[in-house]
Order: structure tokens, then sequence, then C-alpha cells
């Protein structure tokens, strides 16, 4: 057979597209639902770990029932939409933060660990090469962080992607997003040596300058829009 | 079984290894050599990764290679290689979710690797499908011994640590020794893959160009 004629040629590419795409499309198609449990699984996991809880070879599903207690759907003028925890956690943040801040339907995580009232607030922005999120904690004063978990979807391994270790996750703890006169002021991530007088702050990555600013105004963006939330303690407002 | 182990198919796994390394020797794939390689571990994944799929596409060439048009052959070549690295990611997402967050682009990177071309248009279109299968294996861990090594070199200098564990003891550092942030960088893994190709050549003088 010619297989360099016109007609071949197109068969063939025809054919072969046909069966590549019946092919990808079945595995797909077959794999989905285990896929989008893993992905459910592993959010469950970045919640529980901003809370310092090690998920390693455990059920995450079971300790996630465990410590969270409730999720809320609040409005950027902190009024609850729904208290319901499946609908909080079925947010998808990136569609709500392309809306405006006063149509945003925010999820925040309610948890209780040892007793204690833990708020979590997911984050979204962008690192380098791509998207980078997070959970952080803050305690019961709505302003002091417990625990902060950063993902990272393509930064750079050894520079950028160190935002995904403890070792500079654990520089959060401890440090507060609103300063002594109640005002939200997000915390900045610095090089070392600078300083800054006006919040707190942590070092950034050396080398990695871009995903530090981008987790820099991400932590900005993302609790800024829960600022009147942070601000007021069981709907009165702080002293 | 003679057929199996042949002089020939041994030499055709043998060679990419070393006289015909397609990293050191051929200079292919370096891309990839310089983005993987600041730690071990990526390192690793990414040469298995590699070498799966370099000798499952050159099977699969290597039996279609007498049906193919002459004119649009990269063009199936690319289909084969791109549908192989999507099935590859999907069963890594359901079943390995970790893994699959962890290499996350490097998966995706593997099409873009020139071993896999280079091997797909040089040998699997020429050569019978074990023969084909073999070469795959055989370069593929051609690539990924020289990935180790150089990861190896640049986590060891650059982080202190191999495969995330601490290796240097902390009384190196108390004493001044401090790591080598260059190390980390893309630059240095130029560095390291140019001395690795320097010995290489050093050993064995048949490579030298007259």
């Amino acid at each position: 057979m010619n297989t360099n004629s016109n007609s071949y040629t197109l068969i063939y590419a025809t054919v072969m597209v046909v069966i590549v795409a019946l092919t990808l499309a079945f595995v797909s198609g077959a794999l989905k639902d285990t896929q989008n449990k893993n992905v459910k699984v592993d959010k469950k996991k970045q919640i529980l770990s901003s809370l310092l809880i090690d998920t390693k070879d455990q059920d995450a599903e079971a300790l996630y029932t465990k410590y969270i207690t409730t999720a809320l759907t609040i409005n950027s003028n902190a009024e609850i939409i729904s208290d319901n925890k499946d609908e909080a956690f079925d947010i998808d943040v990136n569609k709500e933060l392309a809306k405006k801040l006063e149509e945003r339907k925010l999820p925040i995580y309610v948890a209780n660990v040892d007793g204690k009232v833990k708020y979590i607030i997911p984050l979204r922005g962008t690192g380098l090469w791509g998207p980078i999120w997070g959970y952080i904690a803050l305690n019961e004063d709505k302003s002091t962080i417990f625990g902060a978990n950063f993902s990272h979807a393509s930064e750079t391994p050894g520079l950028g992607a160190e935002i995904s270790l403890p070792a500079f996750q654990s520089e959060f703890i401890g440090k507060s997003i609103l300063n002594d006169k109640n005002e939200f002021v997000s915390i900045a991530v610095m090089k070392a040596g600078q300083t800054t007088d006006k919040q707190d702050q942590i070092d950034g990555i050396s080398g990695g300058t871009i995903t530090s600013k981008g987790v820099e105004k991400m932590l900005l963006n993302c609790i800024g829009q829960y600022e009147k939330y942070l601000k007021t303690i069981d709907g009165g407002a702080k002293k | 079984m003679s057929k199996l182990l042949s002089e020939k198919t041994k030499q055709v796994f043998l060679v990419p290894l070393s006289k015909n390394n397609p990293i050191t020797v051929q200079v292919l794939g370096i891309c990839s050599a310089l983005a993987v390689t600041a730690k071990l571990e990526p390192a690793l994944v990414m040469g298995l990764s590699v070498t799966i799929i370099v000798a499952f596409s050159n099977l699969i060439i290597s039996l279609l290679r007498n049906t193919i048009p002459n004119r649009i052959r990269i063009i199936v070549q690319l289909v084969v290689v791109a549908s192989l690295v999507t099935i590859v990611s999907e069963f890594l997402k359901a079943y390995a979710y970790d893994i699959s967050v962890q290499l996350s682009v490097y998966i995706g990177l593997i099409i873009t690797n020139c071993i896999l071309m280079g091997r797909l248009e040089a040998f699997a279109m020429a050569n019978n499908p074990w023969e084909s299968f073999v070469d795959g294996f055989g370069n593929g861990f051609g690539y990924a011994w020289i990935l180790v090594v150089v990861a190896f070199f640049r986590e060891l200098l650059g982080s202190g640590t191999l495969l995330g564990f601490k290796v240097i003891p902390h009384s190196f550092y108390e004493a001044g020794y401090a790591n080598n942030g260059l190390m980390i960088l893309p630059p240095m893994a130029l560095i390291i893959v140019a001395c690795v190709i320097w010995v290489h050549r050093a050993r064995n003088k048949e490579l030298q160009e007259k």
C-alpha cells in the first residue's frame, strides 16, 4: 500500500485522533471519581495541617469530622449566610475572588482543638510560575496565628517551593494580623535583615522573592475580605 | 530466549548507559536535567517516569512503524508520547495523589524531553519492537543516572540533605560551614553536568574529537 498518498495520510491522522481521543476520554471518565475524592481528602488534610495536626498515615476524613466543628459562609459585611458545613467546604474560592467584594461568599472553618476555638481562613494567590494557596488558623482572639499551611502548583524546588515546608510555615505561629489599635495590617514577608514597625513580619525565602511576595499579597487580599468579621467577637465590636 | 539476550540487544541496552549516553554524549534532555535536580527525590521519580514512557512509546511506534505516513511521522510520535504522558498522569492522580502533587509540572514536562523524540525518530522507526523496547529502557536509565548524580551533589552541597534527611552534622554549621546557595540555582546544574561530561570524556578517549 502507498503510505505516502494524501488520502492515506488523511485517513491515518483521522483514525489516530479518534482512537486517542476515545482512549483518553475513557481513562479520564473511569478515574474521575477516584480523583475527585483524592482532591477532597487532600483539601481536608491541608485544613487540618493548618491546625498543626499531623495527618500522615491517618484517616483524614475522621480527623476532619473530629476537629472541624462547623464551617460558616459569610459575606464581607460579616453577616452569616449559611452554617452548612458541606456548603462552605464546596465553595470554589477562586471563583469567589473573581466577583465583586460585596457579592463574594466567604467560607470560614471553625475548629475545636483541645477545647479552644480556632478560625481557619482559606487563601488563594499567585506565586512565580502558578497558583499558590493555603489555610491559616487563627486563635480565639481572631488575630494571633495558630498555624499556617501553604501549597503551590509549580514553584521552583529548593527556592519558591520552600513555602510548603514546615520551616517557613512555623515562622507564622504567634504573629498577629491585627495591630494594637485593632486595625487589619496582615503580615509582611521581608528579606532577612529588613524590618518594619507597622506590622508583624517573617523572613522571606532567599532566591524565592517573587513567591515570598506572592504569599504576602495573598495574606493581605484573602484575610482582608474577612476584616469586619475578624474585628468583631460574637457580634460585638472588640474594644 | 537466545533472541532476548542476543549480543546486539545487549549492546542496545548498555551503550546508552555510557558510550552513547543521551545527556553526556548526545546532549539531549538538558533542560529537564537543570530543572528537576535541585533535590534528589524529584530527580529519581523523573528518571523513572521518563524511562517508562520512553520504553513504551518506543514499543508502540516500533509496532506502527510500517504504517506511519512519512509526512506526518513526527506528529504521530508526538501524539503517542502525549497520550502516554496524559494516561500516566491521570493514573497518578487517582492512585498516588501525593506523588502527583509533588511532581506537578514535571510529568507534563516529559513530553518536551528531546530524548523521547530522538529515540523514536532515530531508533524505533527503523528497528523491531523488542529492540526498541530495550533501547527505551537503556536510554531512560542512561538519563536517570546522570540526573541522580547531579541531584546528589546539588542537594548535598546546596541544602545539606539527601532525600530530605539532614546528612551534614550540626557541628559543621557551628564550625562555620554554610550551605552553598548557588548549588540550588539552575546554573550550577549546568556546571555539574559539564563536570560529569569532562570526567566521562577523560575516561573514554574515543569520545574526544580529533
